[in-house]
């Protein structure tokens, strides 16, 4: 696998991305502005063709902004994002808009993603309306073949939103996405609302869908375990920071920065007898607001030295594929 | 798959028709339920009733006046008596319900227009929100009587002009509710998800978002609607309302104040319409609002766990 | 290492009044506490778990719209037969919880300190002083570091994880013999899960309380829990050790949850195991097992009668509400030894 990708060039091409959300002072815009919260600091993903690029991340970490600002749901402040030779933040109007059918996305939450007052149908059929693809008849039975790709019956067409399951809704949520036949999903925890016999039912529907398809996921999670199912490469976040990236099996064999081999050790493990020494990180998340400086993960790590205050760490690559940042491997 | 198409293309109507014709059984069984609002639903469709075909049935003409028969009691020739002119009460209370029932419609109708527009506008816009909600605010601090006593008296009094100056009070208060719904609806995934399939604002305010604000609207509209009533009755008893001769209630009841202690007949009765309109609209809407919002479920509540939905 | 039974529970049912009937919540549970001990009580949502924990407490309005029927006998004496009074005294004091959000648990408008003082002045007869005294040793017992200035401070200038460490110190205030813990962790972070497992652990040895931890994650069960109770529908479908429980599960539904979780180990090109459907709603409960509808193994038996709770004779302290456990359990154990 890892052999195929290396020949190919990226489909998604992200560099430097970076979003700050400006903190206004108490009288809104007329205060100032007082500083940036950093959600997005600098990072950078290469997605191939037919391949997952887990993005895994505690809460806050920035993870799914960087989805967002992909879709330019929210408008990056920095950086290029390139997709078959073209940069997204330059499109604007009718190139932006074919874009979108080419990149699509399926939110967390599958109670607030499907309109209340629409029949499912008319929510499935809207992409393409607005793509205008299609006439009226063609639509509705492309909408019908999504429905029955997602496990759903076609006489839920005519059916309310409130009247399905949340692990349901979830499979509209990802028809939506598939309507207008995308490249690139991008999946902000999509199965993290979901309970756990469920939660494997999705699982299992994006990765046949991935095959058969041909698609792209960009995965956002913080579910360690399922992002070690679906994905093929693993991007590890810390405060709007890429602190390591691996290919999953090497990932797991070894975890390189301090800050990996804390949040893989708290997973709690479903096995009561494979008792592991768990490492307790101390303290809580820094504010994105001021971040600290040199490396972001200097004041909780266990490893912490005086260059880690000072200097931020560089990009390494460890292994084959397996790059990380800390001042450790120096 | 050519087999399938076609099947799923008949199912499909079959489908439509039992699921619609299941749905409406359900609202119907809901609607019944709430007995308050059926009884309000009742009487002001009667009360409609007698606005539209009311004017065929009554005998006499509302201006027609018969100076002899000036003040006299309900009687068998004048079922609710008539006024100091001698014009026949029954025939002004029916007449003027037009005008009354009338006046409250088109507010209604109009204020939910320029309200809508401006509350989905405003919401979606921030400096137009700012602009737009601080006109609101200059119109909301004048008490609504007094606005419309204002604005009646640079208009002049005629029907028309009452209908304007309530639209201008009442407008502010629908876009208030629409922009405070369409504010969180605009925050649902489903909104951002529109976007991120490259959805128009335009598409996405009248398509998407403007669906969730129509049953809060139509509440609201209902107690304009009374309100409006109210109101108008309340300045043509100030005599800035309907101009003089035609009649409305709100005028039959300022001419009967001076003869209140004479002929109380001319004030109980076009009293007695006002307040059947209002409560019974009032009834209507706190019903209809009752039945659009699932949290308001007559006290009673199913619980499951903590994640059901 | 017998140890007193706290709690007992027997055939507990809670039913809530809604426009069409009553719906049951909990439909006829039965289970035990012990002194110490940790009892994980998991399940998908709507399964009725947060409901049952709920009902210890009996925190549902019972003039209006609830009510309970069975058993619940705390130290010997029936919680549900206590007059309201009573109850409010054992609330908080005997018996605490702890709920799942801590940001919307914990009042905005007043300290931590006035929160934890109110807990201990509520149920202890001490001065203002001693309380305050207390309050700094519990933040201190929960792992919150300078607890003598954190104590001025309003929940909003904390950390989630924090506030479920501020929540556990009001929990623990009067030093309750029961600590009901519902999904304290689902909103956390999974470093700042292992924190807060961490203290919960450490404070079940230390102060040797019983827990009801109620979870949908076996992880987290499995890394606490003693025994552990599985719900489905409003009912408990298997009961065992955690061991037990994790290595030979009896229950379809069990296994089915537990070979549907993504490992951290092992081969992850092969498909995950689904329990297929989903939850039937309250409302429309299928006769016979209610677990059938989506059961691999269900037969004609199990869609007509619903099977009991009852001991599994295989294993000490295991029960299951299954008709074939026995057979299921045996044609695993052959389908082991041929892929072995």
């Amino acid at each position: 696998m890892s052999q195929q990708i290396e020949e190919r060039s990226p489909l998604l091409h992200i560099e430097g991305l970076k979003k700050y959300f400006p903190v206004r002072g108490v009288f809104g815009g007329l205060g100032g502005v007082k500083g940036y919260v950093k959600a997005v600091n600098d990072i950078s993903i290469d997605l191939y063709e037919g391949e997952t690029y887990g993005l895994v991340g505690e809460s806050g970490c920035g993870k799914s902004t960087a989805g967002r600002s992909i879709l330019r749901l929210t408008e990056p402040t920095e950086g290029s994002i390139t997709y078959n030779g073209q940069d997204i933040l330059q499109l604007s109007g009718k190139d932006l808009q074919e874009l979108r059918r080419d990149l699509q996305m399926v939110f967390q939450d599958p109670y607030s993603s499907l309109n209340p007052r629409k029949r499912i149908g008319k929510i499935l059929e809207e992409p393409l309306i607005i793509q205008s693809i299609g006439d009226k008849k063609e639509r509705i039975d492309r909408v019908m073949e999504i429905m029955e790709k997602v496990g759903m019956r076609p006489d839920h067409y005519y059916r309310f939103p409130h009247e399905f399951s949340g692990g349901q809704r979830q499979r509209f949520g990802l028809a939506r996405a598939l309507v207008v036949n995308p490249k690139v999903i991008i999946c902000d925890e999509p199965v993290s609302a979901l309970d756990v016999s469920i939660q494997s039912q999705i699982i299992n529907l994006l990765q046949s869908l991935q095959e058969e398809l041909n698609l792209s996921y960009l995965f956002i999670a913080h579910d360690i375990s399922v992002v070690r199912h679906i994905s093929d490469r693993i991007g590890v976040m810390y405060l709007g920071k890429i602190v390591e990236e691996a290919p999953t099996d090497s990932l797991f064999k070894e975890q390189l920065h301090p800050y990996t081999q804390a949040l893989f050790s708290a997973v709690p493990l479903p096995d009561p007898k494979q008792k592991k020494e768990r490492i307790i990180l101390k303290g809580d998340l820094p504010s994105p607001l001021n971040p600290p400086s040199g490396c972001v993960f200097h004041t909780r790590c266990p490893f912490a030295m005086d260059i880690c205050s000072q200097a931020e760490p560089e990009k390494k690559e460890m292994g084959k594929d397996h790059f990380v940042a800390c001042h450790l491997y120096n | 798959m050519q087999t399938l198409k076609t099947d799923t293309n008949v199912d499909l109507s079959e489908i439509k028709s039992t699921l619609k014709s299941e749905q409406r059984k359900i609202l119907t069984k809901k609607i019944m339920k709430n007995k308050l609002m059926v009884a309000g639903g009742i009487i002001f469709i009667l009360l409609c009733l007698l606005a539209l075909f009311g004017p065929m049935l009554v005998k006499y003409d509302p201006h027609e006046m018969t100076v002899s028969d000036r003040l006299t009691a309900p009687s068998g020739d004048h079922l609710l008596g008539t006024d100091n002119f001698g014009r026949d009460l029954l025939s002004r209370i029916v007449y003027g319900s037009r005008a009354t029932l009338g006046v409250g419609f088109s507010v209604a109708i109009l204020s939910s227009l320029f309200g809508l527009i401006i509350g989905l506008y405003s919401s979606y816009y921030k400096t137009l929100d700012h602009i737009l909600m601080r006109i609101s605010d200059g119109l909301m601090a004048i008490p609504g009587v007094l606005l419309a006593i204002a604005l009646m008296a640079a208009l002049g009094p005629s029907t028309r002009n009452v209908i304007i100056a309530l639209s201008i009070v009442f407008t502010p208060y629908i876009a208030r509710v629409v922009r405070s719904v369409a504010l969180s609806v605009r925050e649902q995934t489903y909104i951002e998800a529109m976007r991120a399939q490259g959805a128009s604002s335009f598409r996405i305010i009248w398509l998407h978002i403007m669906p969730n604000t129509i049953s809060p609207l139509i509440v609201q509209a209902t107690f304009i609607f009374s309100d409006a009533m109210i109101t108008e009755a309340a300045l043509s008893f100030l005599g800035v309302g309907v101009p003089a001769p035609d009649p409305s209630w709100g005028n039959i009841l300022y001419d009967g104040k001076l003869v209140i202690f004479n002929a109380w007949w001319m004030t109980v009765f076009p009293g007695i319409m006002i307040i059947l309109a209002v409560m019974s609209l009032n009834l209507f809407g706190d019903g209809l609002r009752d039945l659009i919002d699932p949290r308001v479920k007559s006290g009673k509540k199913i619980k499951g766990d903590k994640h059901a939905k | 290492m017998q140890n007193e039974t706290l709690l007992e529970v027997s055939n507990l049912k809670t039913h809530f009044g809604s426009d069409t009937g009553f719906v049951t919540a909990v439909d006829g549970i039965s289970f035990h506490v012990e002194e110490g001990e940790i009892l994980g009580v998991v399940g998908e949502s709507g399964c009725g778990k947060s409901v049952t924990a709920e009902s210890i407490l009996r925190l549902h309005d019972e003039k209006f719209n609830t009510m309970y029927e069975g058993e619940i006998k705390y130290k010997g004496e029936n919680l549900l037969k206590l007059p309201l009074s009573k109850m409010e005294n054992i609330r908080g004091n005997e018996i605490s919880m702890i709920f799942q959000d801590p940001m919307s648990s914990l009042n905005p408008v007043y300290t931590i300190g006035n929160q934890i003082t109110e807990a201990l002045l509520l149920h202890q007869d001490i001065s203002k002083k001693e309380a305050h005294n207390k309050a700094i040793e519990l933040l201190e017992l929960v792992g919150i570091p300078s607890p003598e200035k954190r104590i001025t401070e309003y929940p909003h200038e904390l950390s989630g994880g924090m506030q479920q460490r501020v929540m556990i110190a009001i929990g623990l205030a009067c030093q309750p013999s029961l600590l009901i813990a519902d999904e304290p962790t689902t909103a956390l972070d999974v470093t700042i899960q292992a924190q807060i497992l961490d203290i919960m652990l450490r404070l079940n040895k230390e102060l040797k309380m019983g827990v009801i931890f109620i979870t949908h994650d076996l992880g987290v069960v499995a890394e606490i829990c003693d025994r552990v109770a599985v719900m489905y529908l409003g009912q408990i479908v298997e009961e065992a050790r955690t061991i037990d429980l994790f290595e030979q599960p009896l229950h379809p539904y069990t296994s089915g949850l537990l070979e549907s979780i993504p490992k951290m180990d092992g081969d992850r090109s092969k498909k995950l195991n689904v329990v297929k459907g989903s939850v039937p709603s309250l409302d429309s409960i299928p006769q016979g097992c209610r677990f059938a509808s989506r059961c691999p193994f269900a037969d004609e038996l199990c869609l007509k009668e619903m099977p009991e709770l009852r001991p599994f004779k295989d294993e000490e302290g295991s029960k299951v509400r299954c008709w074939h456990a026995e057979k299921i359990l045996n044609e695993r154990k052959k389908e082991h030894v041929s892929t072995d």
